[in-house]
């Protein structure tokens, strides 16, 4: 187990994998609901020229918002944490119905080494909920395969309209570590 | 209740969409998807048969996606309550050609005509003015949908927001399409987009 590393000096590269690969897919619309550990990728993001970032107030948002997007001809990616998965679940139904590009990242809690219990039934159930709504779950563990996971689901999500959420475990993220 | 003065729904949607040139339109899930139809089928209709609360957020979608275009959202108050925090997200990307129009019957028509919030305590325009939507309308004539019509191919102003008060009465259904993949894609098509 290790901590979050939020400082700019320990910062993680494999948030700017990820920028970079949703740069080279032309994504364009990159709704969130902020997370510690997509806090890089948030930065990177809302200083792009080319994407715009746009905080909710719900996750739910991000999934329909991310239809309107497809519908002007632009193509998006949802940011999110592992407890906003629940909150999405009845707009999921519009991915098959509209049939559009969808790819969601998803930082993991309640799983490998977590302090807070209240994380926990949401984190467990997240990869559950999304094969329910049809949207196929990869995952990546370490920084060293987050290009190539990325690159898969970004190109599967985009090219193939293969609903797809990219889960990142809280071993890659680092477990948040509470202190007094 | 009925109350006096309210607006005929379907006369409020075809004022809103008479004139509409290059408008796209969202109807939200519930009669006003009807509404919208009943003014006349058109390509760039998005009609929304589920998904409630989400008419907003796929206005704004459209609307950051293509900004020189004007994007309207006609939706009822039941499913502009479920979807009440995209205001404040709207408020905070202000997106200008973005117009939002709430078709505020007080009830939830389609499940049997129960109350609505906004029959008691709920103001939307409050609300959406609060979140920073600094042109939110509270419109209670002809005269004012016309308006507020007009505004909406304004590009450079938006967002903004009306809450039309209408009266309860429950009128003929007139289905638009329910094949969403068919409602998307024709709405691509019409903007120029190829299939995949």
């Amino acid at each position: 187990m290790h901590a979050r590393a939020d400082a700019a000096d320990t910062a993680p590269n494999w948030p700017d994998d990820i920028f970079a690969t949703l740069q080279r897919f032309d994504v364009r619309q990159v709704p969130y609901v902020p997370d510690a550990g997509h806090s890089k990728l948030i930065q990177r993001v809302v200083s792009s020229s080319t994407m715009r970032g746009i905080a909710l107030t719900t996750e739910e948002e991000g999934v329909a918002l991310l239809a309107g997007a497809w519908a002007g001809g632009q193509r998006g990616v949802l940011l999110m944490q592992s407890s906003g998965v629940g909150n999405c679940i009845n707009m999921l139904s519009l991915i098959p119905i509209l049939r559009f590009p969808f790819l969601t990242l998803v930082t993991m809690r309640g799983e490998w080494g977590e302090f807070n219990p209240w994380q926990v039934p949401m984190g467990s159930t997240t990869q559950g909920v999304f094969e329910l709504s049809g949207v196929k779950v990869l995952r990546a563990s370490y920084a060293a395969e987050v290009p190539a996971v990325l690159e898969a689901a970004a190109a599967q999500a985009y090219n193939a309209l293969t609903p797809t959420a990219v889960l990142l475990s809280q071993r890659l993220i680092g477990a948040k570590v509470f202190t007094k | 209740m009925s109350k006096a003065n309210l607006l005929d729904r379907r006369q409020v949607v075809s004022t809103l969409l008479a004139n509409r040139k290059d408008v796209v339109a969202i109807g939200g899930l519930g009669a006003s998807t009807n509404d919208m139809c009943a003014a006349g089928d058109h390509a760039r209709n998005f009609y929304l048969w589920g998904g409630m609360g989400g008419g907003a957020m796929i206005g704004l979608g459209l609307a950051l996606a293509q900004p020189q275009l004007p994007v309207l959202v006609i939706t009822g108050d039941g499913e502009m309550l479920m979807g009440m925090g995209s205001l404040a997200t709207i408020g905070l990307q202000k997106p200008a050609n973005l117009s939002i129009a709430v078709l505020d019957n007080e009830a939830y028509g389609e499940t049997g005509g129960q109350t609505s919030h906004t029959s008691a305590a709920a103001d939307l325009v409050g609300v959406a003015r609060a979140c920073g939507i600094n042109d939110s309308r509270a419109v209670t004539t002809m005269a004012e949908v016309e308006a507020f019509a007009k505004a909406v191919h304004d590009i450079s102003a938006g967002p903004r927001f009306a809450n039309v008060k209408i009266d309860s009465a429950s009128l003929e259904r007139i289905l638009p399409t329910r094949d969403g993949a068919y409602i998307v894609n024709r709405i691509r098509a019409d903007l120029g987009f190829q299939p995949i």
